[in-house]
């Protein structure tokens, strides 16, 4: 039973050995650390870059250009920034010259709030990325997700980038949610293919017979359903949404909870169903809130099923400060939490028009 | 091996009778290329020229070595906005521009959605051209390092300006070509002209050459003349026989001219007061023998008729229509991976 990132390093296994990935590189990815996070321990392609965000980009884009697969990483999404332009370039080159030259390539960066990680390893990117066309954008919620969505990022033909909730790295799925060829036991499970503490120099990983499996991107998952109430999240603010959903439950509200999983594409006709069942929604993701993607849908909600609306579409989202703090309760205030988004449902749930 | 940055007088060597009238006649068809594209510009069929007219003693040569193809046996070319020459020494058709600056649908490079100068050619692993300055020194490390991984004798060679070394990107290739045990097969091309759009390079620059930038990084350098096809053919001679046979990095400042100005936003009108290398290069072709003033004349005209006639076609060539700005968002094949 693998935790997220466990499920993400299977899936960077899998896609060397069958998917053709030939590097996956990036500040501190290759031994002896194997990822600040452990997501690339114990890989054949897997090496140290320069501590260098516009390299790793750039040289992403032309290991892509002359045929291989590269996986680059940006160590967290709060020190991606500096390499917006080339994030736009590696967008632009299939539209940009009308067809030559398309970019197999996937950048993976951890994202988000949840660790007490201050001002600079709290950040979310999602309201950014969703800004540069061209990128397919995924973002999983669980273990099982992780690894299916990052082998469709690989076999992609198009730049991917994959925000990895770092909150939720640790978070394993339930029994019925096993990736495919792994053992149950999460015990042996980390006995086989985590790193020793300590001298790594000899060991290596013994994968689990893994089968591949592709999780499309651009589709949605129902997690939970409801009549009353549609819930739309991705990524760390999934789960909160669905123990929301289960709060308000105890309240007689039937809330239903989709994951986006993607956010380009991202499967509109999963919410409109949705949302012609219940007339309610609300998004919720921990993005600062002005020209936050879930405003970009609550527009187009409002575009297209106004006439079918009973109470007016809401967004949880982060407040629109310049960084989260440190303390405890600073991050509290931050980002949304169980009861924002249980409140939000409530008021929804009950809005008389 | 020396590491010293030259400037020596003795690599220049002297082209055969038969290679002299082959590059001059490149130098031309490039020259009246960019005056037809500027002229197109002041006629109103193009929105924006910028090029390289001053760069052709260089560009040329470049173009003609080029080992040219697709895939990892062949060069993986990173240049920048001046450099139709090397393209149409590679052999690209001088049309071709013509139909970028008035943006048809024709236009092989963008379909009319980039700028003039903005060529893209897969076939030949010509990088598209962007104008982003410097982000090619980024992404060059990147096919080096396939290269290197593939074996033989391409190379990678990445071209920008003087200006734009002072972008991290150019930091970037420094770093990410000469890392230890993992050098790379980078020709860094710095074409100076000695300005940034209107900034003079004194000014911004405390660095004698650019190229010493290099020597920090173990580099082989030189700098060279590049205003003479001569010396620029010897320059990269050297430089290119390096980087194929030792699979390392050579960083090469080339000397040029900046005939018409940084672009259209400049007013592009010749510069009198810069070395026109092309009239150089003719006294010298002129003196030797090598060709009459008559016979250089006539290859002026031939071109320059050429594109005169070329330009009325393609003004009347089909703009892209608006319906088609969502074609080529997303990929559905992995063309760059072999799938056609």
């Amino acid at each position: 039973m693998a935790s997220l990132i466990q499920a993400i390093r299977m899936a960077l296994h899998v896609g060397e050995e069958r998917l053709g990935v030939t590097d996956i590189f990036g500040e501190d990815v290759g031994p002896p650390l194997g990822g600040v996070f452990t997501g690339s321990q114990g890989l054949r392609t897997a090496w140290n870059s320069p501590l260098d965000e516009r390299g790793i980009i750039g040289t992403a884009i032309g290991l892509a250009m002359a045929g291989q697969k590269p996986v680059c990483e940006i160590q967290f999404c709060d020190y991606i920034y500096n390499t917006i332009d080339l994030l736009k370039v590696a967008g632009n080159t299939y539209w940009s010259t009308n067809g030559d030259w398309n970019l197999p390539m996937v950048c993976i960066t951890p994202v988000g709030a949840g660790i007490r990680g201050s001002i600079y390893h709290s950040h979310s990117f999602d309201a950014t990325a969703t800004h540069i066309p061209g990128w397919k954008i995924v973002m999983p919620s669980n273990p099982l997700d992780a690894y299916g969505l990052l082998l469709s990022a690989i076999a992609d033909p198009n730049p991917v980038l994959y925000l990895a909730p770092k909150a939720l790295m640790r978070t394993k799925a339930t029994l019925d949610e096993l990736l495919p060829g792994e053992p149950a036991d999460d015990k042996l499970l980390c006995k086989m293919i985590d790193a020793p503490l300590g001298d790594r120099s000899a060991w290596k990983p013994e994968w689990p017979p893994l089968e591949t499996l592709f999780v499309p991107i651009g589709k949605a998952k129902t997690v939970r359903p409801g009549r009353d109430v549609t819930v739309v999240s991705y990524g760390r603010t999934l789960p909160l949404s669905v123990k929301a959903a289960e709060d308000a439950a105890a309240e007689g509200i039937e809330a239903e909870v989709i994951d986006l999983r993607s956010l380009a594409p991202y499967d509109w006709e999963a919410i409109k169903e949705s949302v012609l069942r219940t007339n309610r929604v609300i998004f919720v993701n921990e993005e600062t809130e002005i020209t936050n993607f879930g405003e970009h849908l609550i527009r187009r909600t409002v575009d297209e099923l106004f006439y079918h609306l009973h109470a007016p579409p809401k967004l949880v989202a982060g407040a629109f400060v310049p960084g989260i703090g440190l303390a405890d309760n600073l991050e509290r205030a931050s980002v949304p939490q169980r009861e924002t988004i249980l409140d939000a449902i409530r008021e929804s749930a009950r809005h008389e028009p | 091996m020396a590491t010293a940055t030259s400037t020596d007088k003795s690599e220049r060597l002297e082209f055969s009778a038969e290679r002299a009238v082959q590059v001059h006649d490149l130098m031309v068809k490039t020259r009246v290329l960019e005056e037809r594209l500027i002229t197109m510009y002041k006629q109103g069929d193009g929105y924006f020229w910028i090029g390289g007219p001053g760069e052709e003693a260089f560009n040329i040569p470049l173009g003609m070595m080029v080992d040219k193809g697709q895939g990892l046996a062949h060069d993986y070319v990173h240049l920048h906005y001046r450099s139709a020459g090397t393209l149409l020494a590679m052999g690209a058709s001088p049309v071709d521009f013509l139909r970028q600056m008035k943006n048809t649908a024709t236009d092989p490079f963008s379909g009319g959605r980039n700028f003039a100068g903005h060529a893209s050619i897969r076939k030949w692993n010509v990088a598209p051209i962007t104008s982003p300055i410097e982000i090619q020194y980024s992404i060059a490390p990147g096919t080096a390092m396939a290269q290197k991984r593939h074996g033989g004798t391409g190379i990678t060679i990445v071209q920008g300006g003087d200006a734009g070394t002072a972008e991290g990107d150019f930091a970037t290739c420094l770093v990410w070509s000469s890392r230890k045990g993992a050098e790379l097969p980078v020709l860094m091309i710095v074409t100076n002209n000695r300005f940034g759009i209107s900034t003079p390079y004194e000014s911004q620059h405390g660095e004698k050459y650019i190229a010493d930038r290099g020597k920090a990084f173990g580099m082989e350098t030189a700098v060279i003349d590049g205003n003479d096809p001569e010396s620029s053919w010897a320059g990269l001679s050297k430089a290119m026989h390096y980087v194929r046979t030792e699979r390392r990095p050579y960083l090469l400042e080339v000397a040029v001219s900046r005939l018409y100005g940084h672009s259209s936003a400049s007013g592009a009108n010749y510069n009198k007061e810069q070395l026109d290398c092309l009239t150089a290069y003719e006294a010298k072709l002129e003196q030797r023998g090598v060709l009459t003033r008559a016979a250089m004349d006539a290859v002026r005209e031939r071109y320059t008729n050429e594109l005169s006639e070329a330009a009325k076609i393609v003004r009347d060539e089909a703009q892209p229509d608006g319906s088609t700005i969502f074609d080529h968002v997303f990929a559905s094949k992995n063309l760059v991976g072999g799938e056609l």
